[in-house]
């Protein structure tokens, strides 16, 4: 093993001269990086993107302030005919009605296929792509509690919205060693004569409430 | 459900298996049906970034200095991976990689494996390894599970079974899944693979993976994909191996800014790809308790080390060239002979091959240039492909045809005197074979419609040009007796 290893490395430094980090380092600061990194839109035309795009990948998006959101859950759910959720620790408590909640105890991948709905807070929103990001943080738990049930809702503050990807790169950068998941629609495949069809193995009905006044 | 894989050292000359493929009318429409709608939706995305161009040119140095300082850039991986829980393993060739991943999988206690896209274990053939030592490997990206049922050979990095239409899945489904009421709509397909992969999904122990990116600062592996598959097999079974080319790595988080932007456009016209995932060895309570990285040699050395060459390994795998290229388009994958193909696979399998097999490749071109123009870590294929043309010649020794043909016009062109003389002799030489009479261009038939003036056949290897293009005759006064003459008058 150690040989290959020496032997592979050896390959590359005859290959293009020897490198180390000090030079490394000094190259890698000449990298250009002039694209665009920071929000043109004002904030109003940044959530109205967001919900445009979370709309195009045929997510349903409601509004409510931070009192209202029991409330809208509790309505999203009906509407969806959803009667028993599937939730992670540290989800308020406050935004549980309209259902059974059952907290994640650590269930095995069997147990989490018998639940058809989850419910979790996220991280960010990035509006130009309408993509929603995950961490295995309270309130949003373990990778495999937003990919097995069938449908997922998810609650996120209007100013966790951001315009660009770059920005939501970089306001990840200091927890970029948790499991991370980037989320964009329902789960979807083209590889049958490039038709777009929602759902294959992820959640294939994804719901948004946005939470905020704005 | 073992099938032959595609060999780049068993594969016939690219010229010879494109001439049988074009004969296939529904497979041509298929590629071309698949092609034109991806075509058609990058571009709209491409045009709605205003600062494309921009993130192509941060992207190409990102991805050239991470080649440049690979050593360095490999060990940082290997030292964080190792850190955060993971194994790192290294496999100089094909066979290495198979019989670590054959080793991982049985101590794992596991005799089936569920496998993520991955076209390195393509260009491994790990399949084949697995099955020889009595693993059953389940392919769970819907593409893939067509080929693997279907036996068939993958013929696009992104989408491997475009050549095949819902009728042709269709059957393959019926068959494989004991399914014959099955519809064809790709709705009625796709939920088919998901009932056939749940199961297997919740039960296998074990699961293979390439991965898009390995980043060096967090040891972190990023994985983008659209169906769920991926995030399936990589949160939910005990042991998740991943086997990596060398080239894969990229030295920090901040790198992904223009790379998960430039991808998902480029590869398959979306905005952003359904999923992404990051993260950085075992995470207790999520994901597998066991993460091994297989970092795969198998000749990417080699391209290293040809500075022209080089910039075929800055690739990250979109096929936009694949989509862009006029020759792809007509010949669809296969022809490639190689799990690498279009003008990607022309450049990069030769060059895995040690220019030892595919010669034929780089050939397989006509250099319109059309796959640098979409290529979004700007990796000049055109020139790519002349250079290894170059080799190929060079390799053939002195007395091959087309090295003693540039060597005879190199010394036709050194003097002037011999310029002259052999426009002259080309004026003679030429006059039997140039059409004269009028009456000749009114004959129904490609040869005799040849015009006055012009040239419809070239005997020999000259042929080639005229079997399907006329030359036109050398003018009786070249534009040099023209001016000498104009300067005496």
């Amino acid at each position: 093993m150690t040989a290959a290893r020496e032997e592979i490395l050896q390959k590359i430094r005859s290959a293009k001269g020897v490198s180390s980090p000090e030079v490394a380092a000094t190259a890698y600061a000449g990298i250009e990086r002039s694209y665009q990194s920071s929000a043109q839109l004002s904030r109003k035309e940044i959530l109205h993107l967001f919900e445009e795009r979370l709309r195009e990948y045929d997510a349903s998006v409601y509004r409510a302030s931070a009192a209202e959101v029991g409330a809208a859950v509790a309505g999203v759910l009906s509407g969806r005919g959803v009667h028993r959720v599937l939730v992670p620790e540290g989800l308020p408590l406050e935004w549980q009605q309209g259902a059974e909640f059952v907290a994640d105890r650590g269930f095995s991948s069997a147990k989490l296929d018998g639940f058809a709905s989850v419910m979790t807070t996220a991280t960010l929103g990035i509006a130009e792509t309408g993509t929603i990001v995950l961490q295995n943080v309270s309130g949003q738990g373990r990778r495999a509690l937003t990919l097995v049930p069938d449908y997922h809702l998810c609650i996120l503050s209007t100013n966790q919205v951001v315009e660009t990807v770059v920005e939501a790169m970089r306001l990840l950068e200091p927890t970029r060693n948790l499991p991370t998941t980037l989320f964009s629609g329902p789960s979807a495949t083209a590889d049958i004569e490039m038709t777009r069809i929602k759902g294959v193995h992820g959640p294939r009905f994804v719901d948004v409430v946005l939470v905020g006044e704005e | 459900m073992s099938r032959v894989p595609l060999d780049p050292r068993t594969a016939p000359a690219f010229q010879t298996a494109a001439k049988m493929l074009l004969g296939d009318a529904q497979l041509r429409k298929n590629v071309r049906h698949a092609t034109d709608v991806i075509q058609n939706k990058r571009r709209k995305l491409v045009e709605e970034k205003h600062d494309w161009q921009l993130l192509r040119e941060s992207a190409r140095q990102i991805r050239a200095h991470a080649l440049q300082h690979l050593d360095v850039y490999l060990d940082e991986f290997e030292r964080n991976f190792t850190r955060a829980g993971g194994v790192v393993h290294w496999a100089r060739d094909a066979a290495e990689a198979q019989r670590i991943v054959v080793a991982l999988v049985k101590e794992s206690g596991s005799s089936e494996v569920i496998k993520i896209k991955s076209m390195t274990t393509e260009e491994v053939q790990l399949n084949n390894a697995l099955e020889a030592a009595g693993i059953r490997a389940y392919e769970t990206d819907l593409a893939e599970l067509i080929i693997q049922l279907g036996e068939d050979q993958p013929s696009h990095i992104v989408v491997p079974a475009l050549h095949k239409n819902r009728a042709q899945i269709r059957e393959i489904f019926r068959r494989t899944m004991n399914l014959p009421d099955l519809g064809d709509k790709p709705a009625d397909l796709a939920d088919a693979a998901r009932r056939f992969l749940r199961e297997k999904f919740l039960r296998v122990k074990t699961a293979v993976s390439g991965a898009n990116f390995l980043i060096a600062e967090t040891g972190g592996i990023c994985i983008v994909e659209s169906e769920g598959n991926g995030r399936m097999c990589l949160t939910l079974p005990e042991t998740l191996i991943s086997v990596v080319g060398i080239e894969k790595v990229i030295p920090r988080w901040q790198d992904l800014e223009p790379l998960i932007q430039l991808l998902p456009r480029s590869a398959t016209g979306e905005r952003m790809n359904p999923y992404n995932s990051l993260w950085s060895g075992v995470h207790p309570g999520d994901g597998p308790r066991a993460m091994h990285v297989v970092l795969l040699d198998n000749g990417r050395t080699n391209v290293l080390a040809d500075s022209e060459g080089r910039q075929t390994l800055q690739c990250i795998r979109c096929a936009a060239c694949q989509n862009a290229c006029p020759v792809y388009r007509q010949t669809g994958g296969h022809a490639y002979g190689s799990v690498y193909a279009g003008p990607i696979g022309a450049i990069l399998t030769p060059q895995l091959m040690h220019m030892e097999h595919s010669q034929t490749l780089p050939y397989a071109s006509s250099l319109c240039g059309a796959c640098y123009e979409v290529c979004p870590v700007k990796i000049n294929i055109p020139e790519v492909l002349i250079h290894l043309r170059n080799k190929v010649v060079e390799q053939n020794g002195w007395y091959a045809p087309e090295s003693l043909a540039m060597k005879a016009v190199a010394a036709v062109f050194r003097s002037e005197r011999r310029f002259r003389a052999a426009q002259r002799l080309g004026r003679i030489a030429e006059l039997p074979l140039v059409k004269s009479e009028k009456r000749s261009f009114s004959i129904v038939g490609q040869k005799q419609a040849t015009k006055p003036g012009w040239i419809g056949w070239l005997p020999g290897l000259l042929g080639g040009w005229t079997d399907t293009r006329d030359l036109q005759a050398m003018p009786k006064e070249t534009f040099r007796d023209w001016w000498e003459k104009r300067g005496k008058a």
